[in-house]
C-alpha cells in the first residue's frame, strides 16, 4: 500500500507527467476561456463542442493545405468564430432559445467537420514547434514546462491573463459583466446589450475553434473525424465548476486534465480500482463542486451570472 | 444417342444456369461491407476498407460493393445489415464482433444472401466467420521487442479486455520471453479501439513508467506518433504506420483481408459459397508484416526466421507448456500447442505478466 | 437603418401553423443546394431521403422502431421545457432505466420465470430512471445548482458505470470474455407486432399511449396547468401558490421515467440484450426531437417519425448514393436552425427602421 503511493506520487510530480497534464489541459483551457466570456456577458452556448470539432477539421485542413500551422490554426479560429456567428444571430438576432440552438449548433459542427474533414484522414503534417531557449528550455524540472511548449500553450495562459485584465480592468469588462447580471438595467443605462454579448458569442467560437485546431496541429498531428471526444463539454462543465471565474478556471482546467490522465495512468500501478470508476471521477467532481458552490450563495441560487441563458429582445 | 447428349447436357446447363447464373452472371454481384469506425481510422475499419478495393480490383467488373461506415454496433447495425440484405446485396460482410447477433437475425431472414462475419463465433448455413490469427504477428514483435528495449518494459495500450486482446498480450509476452525472460509489460486500458487523444495520452503515461518501445491493440497511430516525438520504438497496428513514425516504427502488424474477400466472392459467383470458419495467419497471408525497419540487421534477422518458422507451422506462438500468472500450467488441447478454441476464448495472462485482467 | 426584433402584441396564428412547413421547405431547399454543391441530383438525393423510406413496408416499420425511443424520451422532455426546467441528461437517464430493467433480464435468464418479468423490467426501467433524473433536481431545488450541467455530467457518469456493469458482474459467461451480456430470454423480451415479418415491436403502442396521456395532462390536469403557468409566468405561478419546486421535481421524475422506460424497451426489443453499444446519443437526438414538435405531444410525435425517417433515409443514400452519414447530422442540425428561427417569428417580427440618434443631453 505504501509502495503504491510512493509510486503515485513519484508519478505526479514527475516532469514528464506535468508536462502531459499541460498539454492535455490546454485545448479545455482555451475553450473554456472562451466559453466564460460568452457566458459572463449572459449568453448560454452549448455549442462548443460543435464549434471545437469544425475548428480542429479546418485547422487542420488549412495547416495541410498551406504548410503553416500558423495558417491552420488562423483557419480553426475562423471556423469556430463562424459557427458561433449562426448562433449569435439566432439567439440574438431572432431571440431564439439559447439550449436548443447551442445543442443543434454541436450536431451541426459535428456533421460539418467530418464532411470538410474527410479528404484530409490519413494525412499527416507537420505538428506545431515547441519553444527552445538556449539556456532556459536546459533547465532541470522547471526548464521543459516552462520554456518548452509549444505556441498553443503559452497563448492559452497568455488569454487566461488577458480575460482577467479585461473582465476586471477594465471598463469594457464591467460593461460586459453588467450585461451578464441584469441586461435590463444595461440596456436602460445606454449599453448595446446586443452587440457586446454578439462580440462574447463570436470570441468564444473563435476560442473554441482555437482549442478545436490545437488537436490536430500540436497534440496529435493528423486528423480523425470525432478527435474532440467530448472535451467541448467538459470545457462547459470547467466554466461551471469554476464559478465563472478566470483564476479558478485555470485550476480547474489543469485539474481535469490531470485526473483524467490519472485514469490512464494508474492503470499499470493496479491499484484495484476499476478504470470507469477513475473515468468518472472529473464528472462526480464537476457535480459535488457546483452543488458546493451553488450551496455557498445562499438560497438565492447558483452563482451564475444572473441573466444567463435568458433571451433579451430590447424594448424601443 | 451423341445428338441427345447434348441436348441433355444443354439443358441442364440451361438449368444451371437459370438457379445459380440467373441473378448472378447476367448482373454484377452486388457486395456489401459494413465498417464499425470510420474507413479514415488508419486501422482496423481503413484495412478492411482497402481490402475490399482489393477484391475491386481483382474482380473488376464482375462485382460492385457497397459500404456504410461508422455503423454503431446497437440496434441501428441490424438494419443496415438488412438493409443491404434487401438491396439486392449478395454477401455482405460485417466487419466487428459487435455485430454477431444483428448479423445473425438477418442471416435467418434471408438464407438467399451470404453473411461474413469478422471475429465472432455464431454461425449458420449461410453465416460464416473469419478472423486472422494476429498473435502470430505478435510474437514476433514480441521478440523484436526484448531485443530493442533498454529499459526491458513494453508498453502496451489496449482498447476492451476480449479474448483477441488478451491472447495477443500473452501472444507478444511469450514471443518477449523468449529472448529476455526476465521482459515486463504495463498495460493501459483506454476504453474504446479508436480515440486519439487517449491513445496519446496512454502513450505519454507509459513512457513515463519506464516503457521504451511501445505497442498497441487500437485503432489510431496516436501511440506511433508520440514515439517518434519521443525518440523510441513502436509497433503499427492493423495498418503500415511507417508515415506517423519514420524512426520509431519497427514494424506492424497488418491485416490483409482482401485476398479472402475475393476469394469469397469469387466462390459466391461460382456458386461455391459454404458457410465456413477461417483463420488465417502469416501463412495464407491475412496478416502481413510491415517491413522490418529501424532496428538492427542481427534483429531483423531472428524476425525473419521467427516468420518463416511460424509460417511453415514449426513454430506455434502457444506452444505448450504455458503456465498461467498464478503459475498454474494450462491444459494442452492441442496437442503441443493450445488449440483455436482456447485461443479464442482466452481469459488469463500468462507467467511474467504483472497485472490483472480488469472485470475478472 | 437597422433591423430589430419587435414583440408582436398577439402571437401570429398564422405563422404558427405555417412555421414548421416554412422550416422544412428551406432545409429542403438548402439541402438541394447542397447536393448540387457535392455534384449529386438533388431529386434524386431528397426522393431517397425522404420518399424511398415511405413506400416500403420494411422501412415504415424501421421508421416506427427508431422513432419510439426518440417520441418517449422527448414527450417527457417537453414536459420539462415547458416549465423551464432544462433536463439535458435524458441520455443518462435512458441509460440508467436499461441497466435497472437488464438487471432482472440477467437474473432471470436461463431460469423458468414467467410472464411477469418483462412487465417488472420496464417497471424498473422507468424506476431507475425517475430516480436518476430527480439528482439533478434535487441539486436544483436545495442547493440551487443548475440542472443544465448537472444532468448533463450525469450523463457521463451513466455511460462509464453501464460499461463497468457490462464488462464486469454481468457479462455473458457463455461469452467469451467480449462485453455483452447473454441474450435476453423470451419472456425478457418486447414482443414484435408482426412476428417475423418486420421488427415493430409493442413499445411503438406504448409511446402511442404516452403521447395520448402526456396531451391529456398537459390540456386537461391541474398538473398540467400548472406546469404550463411555471413555464410562462413564473411570478403569476408563485402567486397561485403553485410550488416551483414541486414541479421541478415532478417533471425531472416523469421526464427521468419516460428515458428510462425508452432505455429499457430498446434494449428488451430490438438489441436484445446489453452492451456498451446501447448508448447511442438517443438522449440528445430527443431534445432535438421535442424543439422541433414545439413542446407538443402530438407535434414531437410527429417530429419523432419525421427525424427517423431523416435517419433511415440517410442510411439509404450511404448506400445507394455514396453519401456519407455525417449530411444527415448537418441536415438535422440545419432543420432544427430553421425550425427555431421560424417559430420565432410567431411571437416577434422584424422590422427595419431608422437608427434613432440619442439626443445629446444638455450638460450643465
Amino acid at each position: 500500500m505504501l509502495e503504491s503511493l510512493i509510486e503515485i506520487l513519484q508519478l505526479i510530480f514527475s516532469v514528464s507527467f506535468i508536462l502531459t497534464v499541460v498539454t492535455a489541459s490546454t485545448p479545455l483551457l482555451l475553450a473554456a476561456s472562451g466559453e466564460l466570456v460568452v457566458e459572463r456577458a449572459g449568453v448560454l452556448n452549448l455549442g462548443v463542442e460543435g464549434m471545437m470539432i469544425v475548428g480542429a477539421a479546418c485547422g487542420f485542413a488549412g495547416a495541410y493545405m498551406s504548410g503553416s500551422v500558423f495558417v491552420g490554426a488562423l483557419c480553426g479560429i475562423l471556423a469556430g468564430a463562424a459557427l458561433a456567428a449562426i448562433f449569435g444571430i439566432l439567439t440574438l438576432g431572432l431571440a431564439v432559445n439559447q439550449v436548443a440552438t447551442g445543442l443543434a449548433l454541436t450536431i451541426l459542427g459535428v456533421g460539418l467537420s467530418g464532411l470538410i474533414g474527410a479528404r484530409f484522414v490519413g494525412e499527416k503534417i507537420v505538428p506545431a514547434a515547441r519553444l527552445d531557449l538556449p539556456f532556459l528550455t536546459g533547465m532541470p524540472v522547471v526548464g521543459r514546462i516552462l520554456f518548452g511548449e509549444d505556441a498553443f500553450v503559452y497563448v492559452s495562459m497568455a488569454l487566461m491573463i488577458a480575460i482577467w485584465l479585461f473582465l476586471y480592468r477594465t471598463r469594457a469588462g464591467l460593461v460586459l459583466r453588467a450585461v451578464g447580471d441584469n441586461h435590463a438595467s444595461a440596456h436602460a443605462l445606454g449599453y448595446p446589450v446586443l452587440r457586446i454579448r454578439m462580440l462574447a458569442v463570436l470570441f468564444g467560437g473563435a476560442c473554441a475553434g482555437l482549442a478545436g485546431a490545437y488537436l490536430p496541429l500540436a497534440y496529435t498531428p493528423f486528423f480523425i473525424p470525432g478527435m474532440t471526444s467530448g472535451r467541448g463539454w467538459i470545457a462547459l462543465a470547467l466554466v461551471v465548476f469554476a464559478s465563472w471565474r478566470p483564476g479558478r478556471l485555470v485550476v480547474g482546467a489543469y485539474l481535469f486534465g490531470a485526473v483524467s490522465i490519472l485514469g490512464l495512468a494508474l492503470q499499470p500501478l493496479r491499484l484495484g480500482v476499476p478504470q470507469q470508476l477513475m473515468n468518472m471521477l472529473p464528472y462526480l467532481a464537476t457535480v459535488v463542486v457546483l452543488v458546493l458552490i451553488s450551496r455557498t450563495r445562499g438560497t438565492a441560487g447558483s452563482a451564475a451570472p444572473a441573466s444567463l441563458g435568458m433571451v433579451f429582445v430590447p424594448d424601443r | 444417342m451423341k445428338k441427345w447428349n447434348i441436348v441433355a447436357m444443354a439443358a441442364v446447363l440451361a438449368v444451371a444456369a437459370g438457379t445459380f447464373g440467373g441473378v448472378y452472371a447476367a448482373e454484377k454481384l452486388k457486395v456489401g461491407f459494413i465498417y464499425v469506425g470510420p474507413i479514415g481510422d488508419l486501422g482496423w475499419s481503413y484495412q478492411h476498407d482497402v481490402g475490399r478495393k482489393a477484391m475491386e480490383n481483382a474482380l473488376g467488373d464482375k462485382v460492385e460493393t457497397t459500404f456504410l461506415e461508422n455503423v454503431p454496433e446497437g440496434a441501428d447495425a441490424e438494419r443496415a445489415i438488412e438493409q443491404l440484405a434487401r438491396t439486392g446485396h449478395k454477401l455482405i460482410f460485417t466487419t466487428s464482433f459487435g455485430f454477431m447477433d444483428a448479423t445473425l437475425k438477418v442471416a435467418n431472414k434471408y438464407p438467399n444472401v451470404f453473411f461474413e462475419h469478422a471475429t465472432g463465433f455464431k454461425r449458420a448455413n449461410n453465416m460464416s466467420t473469419y478472423a486472422a490469427r494476429f498473435y502470430e504477428g505478435r510474437y514476433i514483435q514480441g521478440q523484436i521487442a526484448a531485443k530493442m528495449s533498454k529499459t526491458g518494459v513494453l508498453g502496451y495500450i489496449v482498447s476492451f479486455p476480449i479474448p483477441e486482446v488478451i491472447s495477443n498480450i500473452n501472444a507478444t509476452m511469450l514471443g518477449a520471453q523468449s529472448v529476455n525472460p526476465n521482459m515486463k509489460v504495463k498495460i493501459i486500458w483506454v476504453n474504446s479501439w479508436f480515440d486519439p487523444g487517449k491513445e496519446a495520452d496512454a502513450a505519454k503515461a507509459l513512457i513515463d513508467q519506464g516503457a521504451d518501445v511501445l505497442t498497441q491493440h487500437t485503432d489510431s497511430p496516436a501511440a506511433t506518433q508520440i514515439a517518434e516525438q519521443r525518440g523510441i520504438h513502436s509497433f503499427g497496428e492493423s495498418s503500415d504506420m511507417i508515415k506517423f513514425g519514420p524512426h520509431a516504427q519497427l514494424t506492424a502488424d497488418t491485416d490483409y483481408w482482401g485476398d479472402y474477400y475475393t476469394k469469397r466472392a469469387q466462390a459466391v459467383l461460382d456458386g461455391k459459397w459454404k458457410s465456413e470458419d477461417t483463420w488465417g495467419g502469416l501463412d495464407s497471408g491475412m496478416v502481413v508484416m510491415a517491413p522490418y525497419t529501424n532496428m538492427p540487421d542481427d534483429v531483423k534477422k531472428m524476425a525473419m526466421d521467427t516468420q518463416a518458422a511460424i509460417k511453415s507451422g514449426t513454430l506455434h506462438p502457444f506452444k505448450c507448456p504455458i503456465t498461467d500468472q498464478d503459475g498454474k500450467t494450462v491444459e494442452c488441447k492441442g496437442g503441443t500447442h493450445l488449440d483455436p478454441g482456447q485461443i479464442l476464448s482466452m481469459n488469463f495472462y500468462v507467467k511474467g505478466i504483472d497485472d490483472k485482467i480488469p472485470g475478472k | 437603418m437597422q433591423l430589430v426584433l419587435e414583440r408582436r402584441a398577439e402571437r401570429s396564428t398564422v405563422i404558427a401553423v405555417a412555421s414548421p412547413l416554412i422550416a422544412v421547405a428551406l432545409t429542403v431547399v438548402t439541402f438541394a443546394v447542397l447536393f448540387a454543391i457535392m455534384g449529386k441530383n438533388p431529386i434524386d438525393a431528397l426522393s431517397v431521403y425522404f420518399i424511398e423510406p415511405l413506400t416500403d413496408a420494411f422501412t415504415l416499420q424501421e421508421i416506427a422502431v427508431k422513432a419510439t425511443p426518440l417520441v418517449m424520451i422527448a414527450v417527457g422532455l417537453s414536459l420539462c421545457y415547458i416549465a423551464n426546467v432544462w433536463n439535458i441528461g435524458a441520455e443518462g437517464q435512458f441509460l440508467v432505466g436499461a441497466v435497472c430493467g437488464s438487471w432482472l433480464a440477467v437474473r432471470t435468464n436461463g431460469t423458468d420465470a414467467g410472464y411477469w418479468v418483462l412487465p417488472v423490467m420496464l417497471l424498473l426501467g422507468a424506476l431507475g430512471g425517475a430516480l436518476y433524473g430527480l439528482i439533478p433536481a434535487i441539486c436544483r431545488v436545495y442547493f440551487g445548482a443548475s440542472e443544465i450541467l448537472t444532468s448533463l455530467m450525469l450523463v457521463y457518469v451513466a455511460n462509464l458505470g453501464m460499461d463497468y456493469m457490462v464488462r464486469g458482474p454481468w457479462r455473458d459467461p457463455q461469452g467469451l470474455n467480449f462485453p455483452t451480456t447473454a441474450a435476453f430470454d423470451p419472456v425478457a423480451s418486447v414482443p414484435t407486432l408482426f412476428e417475423g415479418a418486420g421488427r415493430l415491436h409493442a413499445g411503438s403502442v406504448i409511446a402511442l399511449i404516452i403521447v395520448m396521456l402526456v396531451t391529456v395532462l398537459l390540456g386537461r390536469t391541474i398538473m398540467g396547468f400548472e406546469i404550463r403557468l411555471v413555464g410562462a409566468a413564473p411570478k403569476a405561478a408563485r402567486f397561485s401558490g403553485f410550488s416551483a419546486n414541486r414541479l421541478v421535481l415532478f417533471t425531472f421524475a416523469v421526464s427521468g421515467a419516460l428515458a428510462g422506460l425508452a432505455g429499457i424497451i430498446e434494449v428488451a426489443g430490438p438489441i436484445g440484450h446489453l452492451d456498451p453499444g446501447v448508448a447511442s446519443g438517443y438522449g440528445f437526438t430527443a431534445i432535438i426531437v421535442a424543439f422541433l414538435g414545439r413542446l407538443n405531444p402530438v407535434g414531437i410525435l410527429i417530429a419523432g417519425l419525421f427525424l427517423a425517417l431523416t435517419f433511415i433515409g440517410g442510411e439509404g443514400a450511404q448506400i445507394s448514393m455514396k453519401v456519407p452519414l455525417d449530411l444527415t447530422k448537418v441536415f438535422q442540425g440545419i432543420l432544427l436552425f430553421y425550425v427555431l428561427a421560424c417559430d420565432s417569428l410567431i411571437v416577434y417580427r422584424i422590422r427595419l427602421v431608422r437608427t434613432v440618434r440619442k439626443a445629446i443631453p444638455a450638460h450643465a
